[in-house]
């Protein structure tokens, strides 16, 4: 999906620039200084041709973003059928319904996805801090290690889900056999709701450790290596030089990273729920993004849909403030 | 560094073939599953080692797909790859013109232009769902390669890099060959795209992983099979009883949807980590 939430690093001298995954965005502060401060580039002489240049591009925004989000807003005070098109207005309603209707379930979709995108930011960051710091050692065959710790980042989410659906499946599943016969757990992530969202947090935060690894890893070889030769000279032990020295150094891309795994955990693990779980045991794993999609596609409740849609894009809206007011400050640097 | 002992240097080593094996042993297990008969993966626990009929499976998936959804995976290959490379063309072509306007040229509506692109980051297909699936509907292009394509080939990100690295051109280049009596879109054709062959291959292969990833909205607006993608693909063939799962063929078209984006990550690792993490010369 093409969500991001901007990267806007520092413009510090070694200046990394983060953005990518399919989402990233590559907009730093100085993107939009660079207007004003730096020299202009050389500009043609041309009335037309610029907006036949811009023509392609403000088209398909205005199409298929423009007009839809604005759509969205506008269907979230109606209540449609979905069948004749007529439209009666509503109000708020569609938005007190999910916030105060307890059989909407949103405020519990709301919460098993905020739990959903912390394990999955926790579990990912972690291990791909620490593979990266690994893999930054001077050792041997560490660029083969990089290539076997990058390629996951091209498996689909989808895919992730299949792959361990597979091996957890309660009939066929390898690993849920050996589970069930091996360590006598009662398996079924069909029935059990802690199961279920162990099994897509792993599926989700497996596929995404080598994002984190990706950019741990270039951000700790930025790491001024002198740097960390003097303090090891003034006495300071690697896990101190860790913590005062890399870890600070490495908060751009941490915060980065956060933002980016939050939007990942949120937004881009649709394909996981709707395969793995298909939001049950019950509704319990119905994350947020599902239960629009099931709203709106399965259940044509086209109003609520709607108001959830335009709810989301408020919480995208947000985290892209954060990570502009947040970097603009400056991470502890 | 400082430390030195045999034992700390073994130790990332073992870390590192640690999270190898996380990251690899998944795909052992759908590899092996891909070279077994259906009724010996359902009399679980299936065999570890690689079995006889691996070919075998292939062939089948790739000619005739599984019983309960009898599309072969060589047409859904072909879906994802037009998807694709659809998308990530069509993306690099308009992010390019649309970066060429903003950075060579000073029209009123510049700065417009700008911030609508980038508030379309904002907006991910996840928060309108119903509404963009309208506008297809209305437009005619459901079950469509243009409504695949299209919708999704707007991107912030390739505008912004691409307007990063033409900012970082001398400006001496566009005016020689502006006294050298060269038209902008031939400045454009003859100097801009061929100096700027990095940041494209860096697109390119981000855009391609993005583009043959997409499940979402291919999710939405195919309902004909002779457009399912491969990930749709898969996903229709495990809608149905446990029992009607013909998990070989399935394994096997997993391990084909996998595929392709792998060996392009494998092939341009080093494009690809600039075009996501590039260090600003």
């Amino acid at each position: 999906m093409a969500l991001a939430i901007c990267q806007i690093n520092n413009d510090l001298s070694r200046g990394r620039r983060g953005g990518g995954h399919f989402t990233g965005c590559m907009v730093r502060p100085s993107d939009f200084h660079t207007e004003m401060d730096m020299a202009k580039q050389y500009e043609f002489k041309a009335k037309a041709l610029p907006y036949l240049l811009v023509l392609p591009q403000m088209v398909i925004v205005f199409l298929f973003f423009f007009w839809p989000a604005a759509q969205a807003v506008w269907q979230s005070f109606f209540l449609q059928d979905p069948f004749g098109g007529k439209m009666i207005f509503v109000g708020l309603e569609n938005y007190t319904k999910l916030f105060t209707d307890p059989t909407s379930g949103y405020w519990q979709s709301f919460a098993v996805s905020v739990a959903f995108a912390l394990c999955i930011t926790v579990i990912s960051m972690v291990s791909g801090l620490f593979l990266a710091v690994q893999a930054n050692k001077k050792i041997r065959f560490a660029s083969f290690y990089k290539t076997m710790l990058i390629w996951p980042y091209a498996v689909s989410t989808l895919v992730a889900g299949v792959i361990w659906l597979f091996m957890f499946n309660p009939n066929v599943g390898v690993l849920a056999w050996m589970l069930k016969h091996v360590f006598h757990v009662d398996w079924n992530y069909l029935l059990n709701f802690n199961q279920a969202f162990l099994l897509i947090t792993l599926a989700a935060s497996w596929k995404q450790i080598s994002y984190n690894f990706v950019f741990f890893l270039s951000g700790l070889q930025a790491v001024p290596e002198t740097l960390i030769e003097a303090a090891a000279i003034d006495g300071a032990g690697p896990a101190r030089r860790f913590q005062k020295i890399i870890f600070p150094l490495l908060s751009p891309t941490t915060f980065y990273l956060l933002v980016m795994n939050l939007v990942y955990g949120f937004f881009e693990t649709f394909p996981i729920v709707h395969q793995m779980t298909a939001g049950g045991p019950g509704k319990s794993t119905a994350i947020l993004v599902y239960k629009v999609w099931r709203d709106g596609v399965v259940n044509l409740d086209l109003g609520s849909s709607a108001a959830q849609s335009v709810v989301l894009m408020l919480m995208v809206i947000a985290l892209t403030i954060v990570q502009f007011r947040f970097i603009e400050r400056k991470v502890t640097y | 560094m400082v430390e030195h002992s045999k034992f700390k240097k073994l130790l990332p080593h073992l870390f590192l073939w640690l999270g190898i094996i996380i990251m690899l042993f998944p795909i052992y297990f759908i590899f092996v599953a891909s070279s077994h008969t259906s009724a010996e993966i359902l009399a679980a626990p299936m065999p570890m080692k690689i079995g006889p009929h691996l070919i075998e499976n292939y062939r089948r998936a790739l000619t005739e797909g599984t019983s309960n959804m009898g599309t072969p995976v060589l047409s859904m290959i072909k879906n994802s790859l037009i998807m694709a490379l659809g998308i990530s063309i069509g993306k690099i072509l308009v992010s390019l013109l649309a970066a060429f306007a903003i950075v060579f040229f000073d029209f009123p509506l510049k700065k417009f232009c700008f911030w609508s692109i980038f508030i379309t980051l904002m907006l991910p297909v996840e928060v309108r769902i119903m509404p963009t699936y309208k506008v297809i509907a209305d437009l005619h292009m459901l079950n469509s390669y243009a409504g695949l394509i299209l919708p999704m080939i707007v991107s912030a990100t390739a505008v912004f890099l691409f307007r990063q690295y033409f900012m970082s051109i001398p400006r001496e280049i566009p005016e020689a060959s502006q006294i050298d009596g060269a038209t902008p879109m031939q400045f454009f054709r003859n100097i801009l795209i061929p100096m700027s062959r990095t940041p494209i291959a860096a697109m390119f292969v981000i855009q391609f992983i993005y583009g043959w990833n997409q499940y979402l909205w291919p999710l939405l607006i195919t309902t004909k099979p002779e457009f399912y993608t491969l990930l749709i693909g898969i996903n229709r063939m495990l809608s149905g009883a446990d029992v009607q799962i013909e998990w070989n063929i399935v394994m096997a078209t997993t391990l084909l949807a996998m595929l392709p984006p792998v060996v392009i990550i494998l092939l341009m690792q080093k494009q690809f980590v600039a075009g996501m993490t590039e260090t600003e010369k």
